[in-house]
This record gives structure tokens, sequence and C-alpha cells, in this order.
């Protein structure tokens, strides 16, 4: 079945309030001052290049789980950027409404796409430049412009003010010293070999993690260190909101606590999007070439503790486990080889998903839309199905995902579908199942 | 750091503490020493078992202990700081004495430029603000961030929130809820953000930058906003001569300097931030990109010729006639800048070159395989450390108090500028 975005539109306080103060004509004004100003020569080139192949639609899981071509890549372009040119960005606010919902909710800069066009051609980048615009004017997801706000108010994504963010490390390391009496999180310290960072929802949510990744360094006899002040979300809801100030003045924040610290590199959580932030988007916006300071995501960070004999593991997690491919730091980065030898060494029995590795399926959450919170909630579950499909089609009942945004997108794909698999990161196995020399 | 001519200045080197870990009272562990600042003590937080920590110097405990004591500080004056916790109350501590008033938390000790003034940050109750020396804000706000104290101590700001907020409410947020408090006191004006305050010594005026909306950057000096409208900017100076404030500004893509009169770098940089003036006013530097990917400092709006891909550390002599910074590739292969020109060094890391107040010579303390060294001018000290501090210049810049540990050993060592021979 085609339909349209027009037949699935989906009320949002952010995005109806703000195409309520739209006008055709301050539409236009923005549009072509965004045009004009932020490499519309890119997207002008992508545009004239695509030969609508269709061949991108098989990429995209919105696509593959509706079967309707509406979803298709070239489709989502065809629905939003397309018509601006065409229309030199004289459209109507309900057409900009219909862009918002297309490029926020119903695209999640995957850049699976990219791998399945002949040409190359980044739809990601095309729906990166549609949100700028959304942005630009106005009209974004009310709950992903709210993690934007707490970004640019406090550095983190979640409102976590400056003593919240000590006193749950400092929760976190009294907690750990009950079963390691000597361990520390080792705030402030100049000179350590790496900041490690994490994202808002650690502190706020998901203190268990720190705890993990806290008791696995100080088993490792590691020389690390955590920011005592802001600059320590390395997450980045501005990237995706299309707010590239706030997003450079996000990353700025997180390197210049790095090299306050001296350290020689940033060791990052079990996030992708962060990765993406850091390791290419919000550095280069900053005018860097590449990061500043050299940043490590987990996956590799583990694959050195393991590879070195830092750690060790006690026992493997009893399987079979299956892996999850996070997109900005499989597709982003190039991860898959070292994420494997790091699940064959912590796990018994591996049973790959198909597809995997740079052509696996996305968590449908990442890209900031499960940010984009409960109005678009289902859009993404259903929108993927295949995934749901891939999973039960392991036979497995562990899915390791080493991302945040993952967890929260599968886990949802989990329930609605009744696949009864439950999901872990790589710091819950390693530290469920390491060596604990230290430990009382 | 401002050296003191009454700190012994005999050079030579000195073993002031045999073992950098040691602690007089029984303890599970010691944690990073700090070295004061004329190197006489080496302080550090240690851990007497049972959940009990005080802080040792020179390996004598503190009388007092505590729940909790972390964030060891000396202040330039050489007075020793911690951050403390008692039944679930957090204070400062300096040398040992407690502030009176403790706090549902306190983080975040800062210094005045000479030391005579000690702030810290403190939540009560859910509401948040600064101390100094010992004395809360009257007023306390539902949130505050970007806290500062004026370098002559005088005054302390920060962002504030001054309008409630509920969950996912993004129009009001975009109505406006921050402002700046200067010692508490908010303006009358509200923005949608507050970043960076700075203070001019002497007045307390403050200036911050501040977004309107979402997309609208200026600068506000106490609480009067400029008419201009960018597209993003950093924190604002004050010139230390007239009171003009400046901040880097973005228009178009570029980023120049800009006062309330307008562009007074033009817009021609990639990037432009962390300004600073010469005590005189007379020198403005900047770190700045003139392309993408070539960072390097430019003094009065014109770039130096040498460009690295990193450019960090910015210090600016009270005369404005040095200028250094150093610069890095990827973390590493980091060099030291001084007035234009690349010393040879290449180091695996570098801690921030120190201009000396009354020469203008340069010292850095670098790492390289491991060890960490004195350079001035470009040279090396024979002497390398495992961990060592930042090099002070003597008053009259004639000798280095260089100061580190050594094995187990910590030592203070003053070095004439003449045993710079490396
Ligand atoms: S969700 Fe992924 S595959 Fe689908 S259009 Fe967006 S980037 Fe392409
Ligand atoms: S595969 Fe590439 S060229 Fe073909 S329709 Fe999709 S974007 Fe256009």
């Amino acid at each position: 079945m085609t339909t349209t975005i027009a037949d699935r539109r989906i009320e949002d306080a952010g995005l109806e309030a703000g195409i309520a103060r739209l006008t055709p004509e301050k539409i236009q004004k923005t549009i072509q001052a965004v045009l004009a100003g932020e490499g519309g020569a890119r997207l002008k080139t992508y545009v004239e290049t695509c030969v609508r192949c269709g061949m991108c639609a098989q990429a995209c899981h919105y696509y593959m789980s509706h079967k309707d071509p509406s979803y298709a890549p070239v489709a989502k372009v065809r629905q939003t950027m397309w018509e601006i040119l065409k229309h030199k960005g004289l459209v109507s606010p309900e057409f900009i409404h219909q862009c918002a919902q297309i490029a926020y909710t119903e695209c999640n800069l995957c850049r699976r796409c990219m791998h399945y066009c002949p040409l190359g051609i980044d739809t990601a980048y095309i729906m990166s430049f549609v949100r700028r615009i959304c942005h630009k004017l106005g009209v974004t997801p009310q709950y992903i412009q709210d993690t934007a706000h707490s970004h640019s108010a406090t550095m983190n994504q979640m409102w976590v003010k400056d003593d919240e963010w000590i006193d749950t490390l400092k929760w976190q390391e009294d907690e750990a010293r009950d079963e390691m009496p000597s361990l520390r999180i080792p705030l402030e310290v100049e000179g350590a070999d790496f900041m490690y960072s994490v994202i808002a929802p650690e502190p706020k949510f998901r203190t268990q993690l720190i705890y993990q990744a806290a008791f696995i360094f100080n088993q490792a006899g590691v020389n690390w260190t955590m920011p005592a002040t802001p600059g320590w979300d390395n997450s980045n809801m501005a990237m995706f909101t299309g707010d590239m100030e706030i997003m450079g003045r996000i990353e700025m924040a997180h390197f210049a606590t790095a090299q306050r610290l001296r350290v020689k590199r940033i060791v990052m959580g079990e996030c992708g999007h962060a990765f993406r932030a850091i390791y290419d988007v919000a550095n280069r916006w900053l005018g860097w070439g590449m990061h500043p300071v050299p940043v490590v995501h987990s996956i590799e960070f583990f694959w050195e503790l393991l590879n070195s004999g830092k750690i060790q593991m006690a026992k493997k997690y009893p399987g079979p486990v299956t892996i999850h491919d996070p997109c900005n730091v499989i597709r982003g980065r190039g991860l898959m080889d070292k994420l494997r030898e790091v699940v064959h060494a912590i796990c018994d029995g591996v049973v790959e998903m198909t597809p995997n590795r740079e052509h696996n399926y996305c968590c449908c959450a990442g890209g900031g839309v499960i940010n984009c919170g409960p109005p678009f909630k289902n859009v993404r579950i259903v929108g993927n199905s295949i995934k749901a499909e891939q999973l039960k089609a392991t036979g497995v009942k562990t899915c390791i995902a080493p991302c945040h945004n993952c967890h929260g997108g599968l886990d949802d794909i989990i329930h609605k579908y009744g696949l009864g698999m439950e999901l872990k990161f790589l710091g819950d196995i390693i530290y469920e199942c390491m060596e604990k020399k230290g430990a009382s | 750091m401002q050296a003191d001519q009454a700190w012994d200045w005999e050079p030579g080197a000195r073993t002031v503490l045999e073992d950098a870990t040691a602690c007089a009272a029984p303890h599970e562990w010691t944690e990073e020493p700090e070295a004061s600042p004329d190197g006489e003590r080496l302080a550090a937080v240690a851990n007497l078992g049972d959940g009990r920590f005080t802080v040792c110097v020179n390996a004598e405990p503190w009388e007092t202990d505590f729940e909790k004591a972390w964030y060891l500080r000396f202040s330039p004056d050489g007075r020793l700081t911690a951050v403390t916790m008692e039944d679930g109350m957090w204070t400062v501590s300096v040398d040992g004495e407690s502030w009176e008033e403790s706090f549902d938390f306190a983080w975040g000790t800062t210094f005045s430029a000479d030391g005579g003034v000690i702030a810290a940050c403190i939540q009560s109750e859910g509401t948040y603000g600064m101390i100094v020396d010992g004395t809360p804000w009257e007023t306390l706000h539902e949130n505050a961030n970007n806290f500062r104290l004026a370098a002559d101590g005088l005054h302390t700001a920060a962002a504030v929130q001054v309008k409630s907020l509920g969950q996912a409410d993004i129009a009001t947020f975009q109505q406006g809820i921050f402002s700046v408090a200067v010692d508490g006191e908010p303006w009358d004006a509200i923005f949608v953000n507050c970043f960076d305050p700075a203070i001019e010594q002497k007045t307390g005026r403050a200036a911050a930058t501040i977004r309107r909306s979402l997309y609208d950057y200026s600068v506000a000096v106490d609480g009067k906003a400029w008419d201009a409208a960018y597209d993003c900017a950093w924190g604002p100076v004050f010139h230390p001569g007239n009171g003009q404030v400046l901040a880097p500004v973005r228009k178009k893509g570029l980023w120049g300097m800009a006062g309330d009169a307008g562009f007074v770098w033009n817009p021609a940089f990639i990037q432009c931030h962390h300004p600073q003036f010469s005590a005189d006013g007379a020198t403005l530097a900047a770190i700045v990109a003139p392309s993408f990917g070539k960072f390097t400092v430019a003094v009065n709006a014109a770039p130096w010729s040498a460009t690295f891909p990193v450019v960090t550390d910015l210090r600016v002599s009270p005369d404005g006639r040095t200028v250094a910074a150093q610069a890095s590739n990827d973390n590493a292969a980091f060099r030291v800048l001084v007035n234009g020109s690349v010393w040879p060094g290449v180091y695996d890391m570098a801690y921030g070159p120190v201009i000396c107040p009354a020469t203008g010579q340069v010292a850095v303390r670098v790492e390289k395989d491991g060890r960490q060294a004195f350079v001035l001018g470009g040279k090396a000290h024979p002497e390398t450390f495992d961990r060592a501090f930042n090099p002070i210049f003597s008053p009259d810049g004639a000798k280095v108090l260089l100061r580190g540990i050594s094995g187990k050993a910590y030592k203070r060592i003053v070095a004439p500028v003449s045993a710079f021979t490396g």
C-alpha cells in the first residue's frame, strides 16, 4: 500500500506550536538563507545525481517493515527536499510539519541506505539538512527540543545539575566500595591516561553502568579520571534537532574538559550517537579537521583490556547470544570485528543475525527518533517489524547491543513483538563474568 | 601564580618529603598529591579506613577527619583547601578548619588571583549559589552554573535560573528563564540562556554571552543586551583599561571579535575563541582558525603564520609583549608557540605555558616517554620527574621553582635560568 506523509500526520505540541507561527513568506526567507549559507551545494549535487532507481528502498527498515514506497529513502527526500527546492522554499506551514515528521521521526540518520545507493547518496545528510531547516523555523518535536534546551542550559541532556553529577559519582563510588573496598572513581585527576565520559541517562537512570565501568577500570588497574564539571556528558541531541550552535558548544565543553585534565584520550561509554557527535560531526563544526583528543568507544576499550590481559574472564557468559551492530560505531567507525572479538571472548555461543555488520538494520531509536517521545513511539516500533523478524530468526534469548539508544529501541520492539529476549551491554557481561580479584 | 620574594630562592635541589605517599596516621591509601606554591609542602587526601578521610601535609594528618574529603587545592597564597563532608553535609575546609556553615552540597573551590579570597559553589535545599570565604549568597536560585569569582576576589557571578520550568515545557524555556546573578542578585533582564559570565575587577560589572531566542546570540553587560544579533558567540572579556566588552561572535559562518558597536576584528575566521587582554588592554589575543582545520593565535586580529591542527592554552603577559600557547595534533606532538615562533621540542603532552611577568620568558612543564620535565625558552632542565607541578618564576625572573615527584621522593628545585641547557 502506498500512503503519503499526510495520511499519517501525528500531533505534537512542538510541531503544532511551531507551524502556528509560520507563513509561507517567513518559511521561504529562512530556507533560502539556510540553502545559501550552509552547504546547499552538496545538497544540490545529491538531488541532481539521484537517478530515482529506488535501490535504496530495501535498505530502509521503515520501508522493509511497512512495504510502503513512501517510506523509501528516496521518497523521504522526494516528499521534503525536492519539493522545497522545486518551490524555492515557498511552501506552507503544514508542509513544514510534514517535513519535520519525516526528518525527525521517520529517519534514524542510520546511513544504511547510502550503502545501497549506486551513487553513494547520503540520504541521512539530506534529512539532517531538512532538520536544520525545521530547527531554524522552530518546528521541532517537543521532547527532543526539551533535551536540546537542557543541553544549552546545563551542557547535559537531562537537566542534571552540577552538584547532582558529582553526588551521583560519589554515591556510586560508595556503593561499589561495598564490593571492592579499594575502589575509586577518580575525579579531576590531571594527567590521567583517559577521561571516561558517559551520557546523561547514566547518572539519571542507569547508575549501575557507572558502577560497573568503575569496577572494571579499578580491576584492570588503569589510570583514569572523570570530570567534576559540566563537559562530562558526551551525548548531543542538539546535533539531531539541527541546533548546530548548541551542538558545537556542547562538544567544545567536552573537549575543553579533556584538554584541561591533560588526558591522553577520551573513553566513552556504550553509546553510538555520542560517538558520531564527537568523532565526526561537532568537531568539524568547531573547525577541527579531526577530534582534538582521540575518542575511543567502549567496544574498542574493552577489546584493549581483554587483549592486554588487564581483565580476565572468570567464566564465559552462557550463550547463545546474538550481536546487534549499532549504526554509529559500525557504519560510522568500523568496529564490527572488534565487537565480535569482544563478544566471542566473553560469551559462549554467538549466533549472528542476518544481515549483520555494516548491513545490520537500525534499532529505529537512533538519530534522535526515540527522543521525540511518546507521540512517535508507535511509529518507530511498527516501523521496525523487520528488526523483530531479524531478532526472532536468531532463536536466541540474549542480544548484546553496545549502545544506549539501541537498548531503548530494541527493548520496545522485544516487548511489542513478544520476543522474550533480554538485552545486555558489554559492560553488563564483563562485570558479571570477569575475575574479581579486588572484590572483598 | 605570583611568586613571593620571601620563599627560599637559594639555587639547588632539596628533597621535601622522602615518601610522597606517606601519612603518619594508619591509613588505607593516599590520593593524588598537590604541591604548595612555594614547594615546601606536599598534600594528599588519605583514606583512614572505616570510611573516614583526612588530609596529610608533608605526611602529617590534619587533626580533623571527615566522611569525605576531596578536591584538594592550594590557593595561590598557600592555604590548603579541601571539599569535605560530615554527617551528610558539605563545606570547604581551609588548612584543616571547616567553614562554619555546611550545605547539602558544596563543590568547585576557586581562588582570586592572589589567593586572598576563596569561593565555592553551594546547593542548599535544592537552591543554588556561591559561598565566599564562608559567607553564602543571600539569594539562592533554582539552578545556577557557570560560576565565576572575579580575579580581584571582590565579586562573584553565575548564570542562574530565575523562573521555574515544568517538564518538557519548551514554550516557557524559549520565553527565557535564565539571568546572571552578581553576588547572588540577578539582573532584571531574563534570557533564554546565559553563558560564560565575566566580571570586571574593582567595579563588579558583569558581562555574559546570551541567547535571546534559539537563533539570536549576543552579549549583555549588567543586564543590558547589545542590539546586534549574531549566529553564535563565545564568552566575553573586559578591556582592562576602558571597560569595553568584547566577545568572539559568528556571522554568516565566520568568526570575528565584536563590541557593542560592532566588529573590532572582522569576521574572517573559521573559529575564534578564548580572547585575552594584556593588563593595559593594548594587546588582545585569541585562538583562531584562519582556515578549516588550521589553528593559530591572532594578536590584535593578525594571525601568526604557523598553523596547527589544534591550539590551546593561550597566555598573554601583563605587558602584552609575550603571547604564548601550545599546539598539538591528535592530542600528541605538542609544540610550544611564543610570539609566532615554534620551539623545536615535540612532546607527548604539554601543561600550558607559564609566562614570567617580570621578563616575559616562557617555561612549560612537558611530558615525554612517561617522564615530566621543564623547558624554558625551548631548552630543557636536566631533571625529570614521574609527576611534576607547573613551574613558577622568581619575582625577578632569574630563577624557576620546579616541583616534582621522582620515584618516591618529592623534590623542590630552584633552578637559575642558566640551568636550562638541554
Ligand atoms: S532510516 Fe536509515 S536507511 Fe532509512 S532513510 Fe534514514 S538513513 Fe536511510
Ligand atoms: S538508490 Fe540512490 S540514486 Fe537510487 S533512488 Fe535511492 S538515492 Fe536515488
